[in-house]
C-alpha cells in the first residue's frame, strides 16, 4: 500500500481525497486527485495533476500555462522577511481577512487612525480601468496580482480608504482576480466543518464540536467495538474509524433492510487496514439469539423490533433517496471523469459483517454506543441497542432536537438502565483577535444540537422496563 | 483504562479483580476511584463497603454496604478521571478536551507535546486519541507535580503512552531531539508566546498547535507571536450548557377532563381503604427539559493554528 496512504500522510498521492478550500472557505470541495481530474475555478477549467505529490497546506494560485490554465503553488509573499529566514516560506498570504490583514496596522497605527469614510461617495466612477483594459491586460498574460496593482493605481479612491477597508477593497479584487486554493487534509475535523457549512442538513446539523463530544463521550478508543447508528452520510462512522486507527471495530447498523449511506467515509483518506474495521450488520442481525445459549430477555427484544421493522424501513429509503438526488459536496463532476481510478482506489469499507464477529460481539458486548440518527425514535433505538453494550460501558445519542433526548433519559431512568445521565447542549463561539481590536466573531453557529450521555450498569433481575 | 490488552477489554465476561482501578459511583457528581484490594474497605455516608465483595462483580453491577447502602462499580475511562483526579492545578474538563482532540486532529500514531502536564486530565485524553502506537510526552516544570502525574498514569494504566518531563519549558523550549518530530503541540502556560518559536520548530509540516488561555491579554500576546510563523490561527471559546430532565404534572384548564386531549390522566388518590379515586381537577403529566441553574462561564480561550507550509 502507498506509504503516503495513511491518516497521518502529509503528502499527497494518486487516488488520494483532498478538501479544496477556494478563497478562505467562499468554496469547499472535495476532490479525488487524478491526473485526468479537472476544478472550474471562475470561469477556467484546471486539472489538478499539480496537485498530486503535494504537501497538504499548500496554497496554488491559477497560472497561465502554454496547455492552458493550471494550478501552480503561490508566489511567496513575505511579509516578514527575516523571520522567514531562507526566503522561501510559502506563506499563505492573507488567509484570512480577519487574521492577517493586520501587517500594515500594527505597532498601534491602529490607534491613530486619522483617514475615514466622510469623503466617498458611491457613484461608480471611482475605478478608471474599464472592463476592456482588464482583458486586454490579461490578454498579454498579466497576472493576478498585476492586475490587482493595477486596479488600486487606477483607483481615485484608494488612497483615501482607511487600512482597514484598503485591506478589504485587495481582499475583494484578490478573490475575483487571483483565486488561491488551499489543500486541506480530509480528517474529521475539516470534513463535519465544511459539510456544516455548505451542507448542514445532510449531517443533521452535527456540529465539530458536538462531533468532538460523542467520540470522547463514547470513550472511541483503540482495540474497542464501536456500536453506531448513523444517519448523518457516514460522517460518524468514518470519525470513529479514523480515532480506531485500523484496530477494534465500528459496526455500523442500521434497521429494515436497505444500509443508511456511508458516503462520506470515502472522502476520509482511510488505510486499507482502517476501513476493514468498517463493518454494517442489519440489527436484527445483532439482536438474534445466539444459537446455543441465550436468554429470554433477548427473546423479548427481538419481537419488538420485528413490529416496528416496517415503519421503520420505509422512512429509511426515503433518507436513501434524498441522498442519491441531491449532489453531494463533491459535485464537481471529478468523480466521473475518471471512474477507472475511483473504482481501484475506493476503500472497501462498510463490508457486512460474517457471522464470527457478531457472535463475539455478542459473547462481549459493545464497548460503546453511538447514535445520530434524527429520524428514529431515540428511545425506540436506545431501548433495543442498549442490552447489546458491555456492562460498565458508556454511550452518547445525538439529536438536534430536545424533547426526543428528555424522553429517553426519564425512560431510561425509571426502567434504571443506566447512570450518569445528562443531556448536554454544546455552545462554540469564535474570536477575532488583532489589536486593539479583539471581539467575538459577528456571526456565529447558534446551535450545534444535543446530546445525551450516560453509562450502561448491570441489569438488575427483572427491572421492570417502562413501556412507551 | 484503554484496552491495551484485549484481555483487558470492557465485556460481559470481564469481572473485578484484585488491583483494577475501579470509579465508585455514588450519584451524579459523586465518584470517587478506587483500587481494588482484597482486605481493604471503602467508608462512606452510605456505610462500608468490603472490597473483597466486589472481586469477581461485574464492573457496571450495584453493590451494597453492610448497612444496606448501595453504590455501582464503573469501569475508568478519561471522562470519568477528569471527575475524580486530584486537583493539583486548574484542570481542563470535557467541552474543551474533546474539541482540542479533534481540533489538533490527533489520531491513533501521533506524537503529541504538551505542557504543562497540571493534573494530567487533557493528558489522560491525547494518550486515548494516539492509542496504540503514538506517545505523548508531557512536561511541567513541578518536580513533585510530575511525580504525581507518574504516579497516576501508572495507576490509570498509561504509562506505556505518556512520558513525563521535569521541564521548564516556557524558559527552555522542547527538547532538540523532538525537532521536525511532532504532529500537534499542546501549551497550557502563563506566557504562552514563549514558546511559540519552539513549538514552530518541533512541529512537522502542517502540524497543528493549541494553547490555552484564560485571559484574553494571554491570547492577544499569543496570536500576534503566531502570526509569524503559523497560519490558520483561530481561537474559540467551548462551553456546555447541560439540563435537567422531570416529569411535571400540570394542571388541565378544559373543562371537563375527556375528549379534547389525549393525554389526560386524571390524579388517582389513594384513599385509606386501598381504593382510588378520581379527584375534581384533571392534570397533565409531561417530561419537561430546561437548563441547569448554574454552570462554568468561562474556562479559556483556545487558541488554533497550523504550522506554515513551507516548501
Amino acid at each position: 500500500m502507498n506509504e503516503g496512504n495513511s491518516s497521518n500522510g502529509r503528502v499527497t498521492w494518486e487516488g488520494c481525497s483532498v478538501l479544496l478550500d477556494i478563497n478562505d472557505g467562499d468554496r469547499l470541495v472535495f476532490a479525488r486527485l487524478s491526473p485526468a481530474a479537472k476544478l472550474k475555478i471562475g470561469n477556467k477549467n484546471c486539472s489538478l495533476q499539480p496537485l498530486i505529490g503535494r504537501a497538504f497546506g499548500t496554497v496554488f494560485q491559477v497560472d497561465t500555462a502554454p496547455g492552458g490554465p493550471c494550478l501552480s503553488p503561490a508566489q511567496v509573499h513575505v511579509t516578514n522577511a527575516e523571520e522567514i529566514g531562507d526566503g522561501q516560506g510559502n506563506d499563505e498570504w492573507r488567509d484570512k481577512v480577519n487574521v492577517n490583514s493586520a501587517d500594515e496596522v500594527r505597532d498601534g497605527a491602529v490607534n491613530v487612525e486619522s483617514r475615514d469614510n466622510r469623503a466617498l461617495v458611491d457613484n461608480n466612477t471611482a475605478q478608471s480601468l474599464t472592463g476592456e483594459d482588464i482583458e486586454a491586460m490579461r490578454r498579454q498574460g498579466a497576472r493576478g496580482n498585476e492586475i490587482i496593482e493595477a486596479l488600486i493605481a487606477n483607483s481615485a479612491t484608494f488612497e483615501k480608504k482607511t487600512a482597514f477597508s484598503q485591506e478589504k477593497y485587495r481582499l475583494k479584487k484578490q478573490k475575483k482576480y487571483a483565486p488561491k486554493v488551499l489543500m486541506r487534509r480530509p480528517v474529521a475535523r475539516s470534513i463535519c466543518e465544511a459539510y456544516f457549512k455548505k451542507y448542514p442538513s445532510k449531517i443533521g446539523f452535527l456540529r465539530v464540536d458536538t462531533l468532538s463530544l460523542l467520540l470522547s463521550m463514547a470513550n472511541v478508543s483503540s482495540n474497542s467495538d464501536i456500536l453506531v447508528v448513523d444517519m448523518i452520510g457516514g460522517l460518524l462512522t468514518g470519525a470513529v474509524a479514523e480515532r480506531l486507527g485500523g484496530t477494534g471495530f465500528v459496526c455500523n447498523s442500521y434497521f429494515g433492510q436497505a444500509p443508511y449511506s456511508m458516503d462520506i467515509v470515502r472522502i476520509f483518506n482511510l488505510s486499507d487496514e482502517i476501513c476493514k474495521r468498517i463493518l454494517r450488520s442489519p440489527i436484527s442481525d445483532l439482536l438474534s439469539p445466539k444459537e446455543s445459549s441465550e436468554k429470554i430477555l433477548q427473546h423479548d427484544v427481538c419481537n419488538v423490533e420485528g413490529q416496528s421493522n416496517d415503519q421503520i424501513s420505509a422512512s429509511v429509503s426515503m433518507v436513501e433517496n434524498s441522498h442519491s438526488s441531491e449532489n453531494g459536496i463533491s459535485d464537481i463532476g471529478i468523480d466521473n471523469t475518471e471512474p477507472a481510478i475511483e473504482v481501484r482506489k475506493a476503500p472497501k469499507a462498510g463490508e457486512r459483517a460474517q457471522k464470527e464477529v457478531i457472535d463475539s460481539w455478542k459473547e462481549n458486548g459493545f464497548s460503546s454506543l453511538i447514535v445520530a440518527a434524527p429520524e428514529l425514535d431515540t428511545w425506540t433505538v436506545v431501548k433495543d441497542l442498549l442490552p447489546l453494550l458491555a456492562n460498565s460501558a458508556p454511550f452518547a445519542i445525538y439529536h438536534q432536537y430536545l424533547q426526543p433526548l428528555a424522553t429517553c433519559m426519564h425512560n431510561l431512568q425509571l426502567g434504571k438502565m443506566a447512570i450518569g445521565l445528562q443531556i448536554s447542549e454544546p455552545w462554540l463561539r469564535e474570536y477575532q483577535v488583532l489589536p486593539s481590536r479583539t471581539h467575538p466573531c459577528m456571526q456565529m453557529s447558534a446551535f450545534g444540537g444535543y446530546i445525551l450521555s450516560g453509562t450502561k450498569i448491570c441489569s438488575t433481575a427483572n427491572s421492570a422496563t417502562p413501556t412507551d | 483504562m484503554l484496552a491495551c490488552h484485549p484481555a483487558k477489554k470492557l465485556s460481559f465476561n470481564r469481572s473485578i479483580s484484585d488491583g483494577d482501578l475501579v470509579i465508585v459511583y455514588e450519584k451524579h457528581e459523586s465518584m470517587k476511584a478506587v483500587t481494588v484490594c482484597e482486605g481493604s474497605v471503602l467508608q462512606n455516608r452510605f456505610g462500608v463497603f468490603k472490597h473483597s465483595d466486589w472481586i469477581g462483580k461485574q464492573f457496571g453491577s450495584k453493590v451494597f454496604s453492610s448497612k444496606g447502602g448501595f453504590v455501582y462499580l464503573l469501569a475508568p475511562t478519561p471522562e470519568l478521571w477528569t471527575l475524580v483526579l486530584n486537583h493539583r492545578t486548574q484542570i481542563l474538563y470535557i467541552a474543551d478536551i474533546s474539541f482540542v482532540i479533534t481540533y489538533l486532529e490527533v489520531l491513533p500514531g501521533c506524537v503529541v507535546l504538551e505542557s504543562g502536564t497540571g493534573s494530567g486530565s487533557l493528558t489522560t485524553s491525547l494518550a486515548r486519541a494516539v492509542a496504540p502506537s503514538g506517545h505523548v510526552n508531557t512536561f511541567d516544570f513541578h518536580e513533585q507535580r510530575a511525580e504525581s502525574a507518574r504516579a497516576d498514569f501508572e495507576r490509570t494504566g498509561l504509562s506505556s503512552l505518556v512520558t513525563v518531563k521535569v521541564r521548564d519549558i516556557q524558559g527552555e523550549g522542547f527538547p532538540d531531539d523532538f525537532t521536525g518530530m511532532v504532529d500537534s503541540v499542546f501549551l497550557d502556560l502563563p506566557q504562552p508566546w514563549l514558546t511559540i518559536p519552539s513549538a514552530a520548530k518541533v512541529l512537522r509540516h502542517d502540524g497543528t498547535l493549541c494553547s490555552f488561555s484564560p485571559c484574553i491579554e494571554q491570547v492577544q500576546r499569543t496570536c500576534e507571536t503566531l502570526r509569524t510563523r503559523f497560519t490558520d490561527i483561530r481561537t474559540f471559546e467551548v462551553l456546555l450548557r447541560t439540563y435537567e430532565v422531570r416529569e411535571e404534572r400540570m394542571q388541565s384548564l378544559s373543562e371537563d377532563g375527556d375528549g379534547s386531549n389525549g393525554s389526560v390522566h386524571r390524579k388517582r388518590r389513594q384513599c385509606s381503604d386501598g381504593s382510588y379515586v378520581l379527584s375534581g381537577s384533571p392534570s397533565i403529566s409531561s417530561v419537561m427539559a430546561r437548563p441547569c441553574g448554574e454552570a462554568r462561564g468561562h474556562t479559556g480561550y483556545l487558541t488554533f493554528a497550523r504550522v506554515k507550509c513551507v516548501s
